[in-house]
């Protein structure tokens, strides 16, 4: 049961009280040693082959999304208080 | 035999040159196309004002830190679960408790709201991700109905359902994603690649297609394809652990948020960063991130307390807030865009407008 519990508490629990732990995926059994490799160099083949376009065009049209956007989003162009139900100071009713 | 050891050594290593050799070249490719930074194409963009958002809403009655929050699509409804194994589902406009569950285990670290709004899914440290109903008999215990749907080797990190009630999307401790049937509780997909803990996953937005991005200990964030458990793009550029992602609204880009303070945009056309969002001011980590809805905005929730309002273009801060006495565990923008809700190792949920 211990150990059950020291198990749960490696990775993000040991991060949320401030501490780290990643032992256990640091045991590597030398059979995987070939598979994984063959995997890793599978993978790295898919992800060098994709298309690509260049940060210029990619960056204008996120900022094309947002002016596009901008108008409809409350957050950032504000709503006035009888529009927002968030901003309405009484409590909405039911009827 | 000794010369099969050998072979084997030979084989092993000229798959790690292939691999080095292959990492060389998608850097290099990256860096064929990376002619501008974003902040820069962003000058001629009109710099945004001064914004005034105060916590409108306060929801109180959790027992210990929240952990977790997600929106219902009615835009009012708010699942929030905590370290002390409950799950609350909120009237946001009131602040009204709907319903209220105790999960059999502590830490629910995960929890998510159905698209029809007729259940919520939650998990945590019991491995497990369960689908309660919700029902407004009095008379009926939530509890009774649940339902047990995905089963992992460790913690559950973060749950999503897919387009419809019937897909539920995991994340977990033990270094995999999932998808599951909710009805059956039958496995559809794994995902493996990231080699340490899993702690965040979005969906990318439903015009955008079947795919997904993760992040995790291991400082990746990795974009899956759904149908075939493939990952299609990675991207390790942050030093610590990434502790959340989501999509861009347009689903071309998705941000990230880290324990190394840093929250960055990554532009999947682009395949590579596009821009941090950092300050010498800020040395803690970022826990949870959202972007409103045109995605100019970037709401990022910090572990020394407060919200920070990036600007996603230019990548300068526009705001910081206060209000939160411990720090902020999670962060969601609503789902019409009029406020954003942060719920926080303080017990509180806050919801800003």
């Amino acid at each position: 049961m211990m150990g059950f519990i020291k198990w749960c508490f490696a990775g993000k629990l040991k991060k949320l009280s401030g501490r780290r732990g990643r032992s256990r995926w640091q045991t590597m059994s030398a059979t995987n040693n070939i598979a994984q490799a063959r995997k890793l160099v599978e993978q790295l083949r898919i992800e060098a082959g994709i298309e690509r376009i260049k940060v210029s065009k990619a960056s204008s049209e996120l900022m094309s999304y947002c002016e596009q956007h901008a108008r409809s989003d409350p957050l950032l162009v504000g709503v006035p208080a009888s529009e927002n139900p968030f901003k309405d100071k009484k409590p909405c009713i039911i009827l | 035999m000794a010369t099969d050891v050998l072979q084997e050594n030979e084989t092993l290593a000229s798959l790690k040159s292939e691999a080095e050799s292959l990492k060389g070249k998608l850097e290099e490719e990256r860096a064929k196309l990376h002619d501008v930074e974003l902040h820069q194409v962003a000058e001629r963009v009109e710099a945004l004002g001064q914004f005034v958002m105060k916590t409108r809403r306060t929801l109180k009655g959790h027992g210990n830190k929240v952990l977790c929050m997600d929106w219902c699509k009615d835009k009012r409804r708010i699942v929030s679960s905590s370290q002390d194994g409950k799950v609350i589902v909120w009237d946001s406009f009131t602040t009204n408790k709907e319903h209220a569950v105790t999960m059999p285990c502590t830490w629910v670290m995960a929890c998510a709201y159905a698209p029809s709004g007729c259940a919520i899914a939650c998990g945590g440290l019991d491995n497990k991700c369960s689908v309660y109903p919700l029902t407004f008999d009095k008379n009926e215990n939530m509890a009774a109905k649940k339902k047990s749907v995905a089963m992992h080797t460790n913690y559950l990190s973060a749950c999503s359902f897919t387009n419809s009630d019937m897909q539920i999307l995991t994340a977990s401790g033990d270094g995999t994603c999932a998808l599951w049937d909710v009805e059956s509780g039958q496995l559809l997909q794994s995902f493996h690649g990231h080699v340490a803990d899993v702690l965040c996953l979005d969906l990318a937005p439903s015009e955008t297609g079947n795919t997904f991005v993760s992040g995790g200990c291991d400082k990746k964030a990795m974009v899956w394809d759904m149908r075939s458990g493939q990952c299609v793009q990675a991207f390790e550029t942050h030093e610590s652990d990434i502790n959340s992602v989501r999509y861009y609204p347009s689903g071309d880009a998705f941000a990230s948020g880290s324990d190394d303070a840093t929250c960055r945009l990554y532009d999947l056309r682009a395949d590579r960063e596009v821009a941090i969002y950092s300050k010498e001011s800020i040395i803690f980590g970022a826990s949870s991130v959202d972007f409103s809805l045109s995605g100019r905005l970037l709401f990022a929730g910090y572990n020394d307390y407060t919200i920070n309002v990036w600007d996603v273009l230019k990548g300068s801060r526009v705001s910081i807030l206060f209000g939160h006495e411990n720090r902020v565990s999670t962060l969601r923008v609503s789902p019409d865009g009029t406020a954003f809700c942060s719920g926080s190792w303080d017990h509180i949920l806050r919801v800003w407008a």
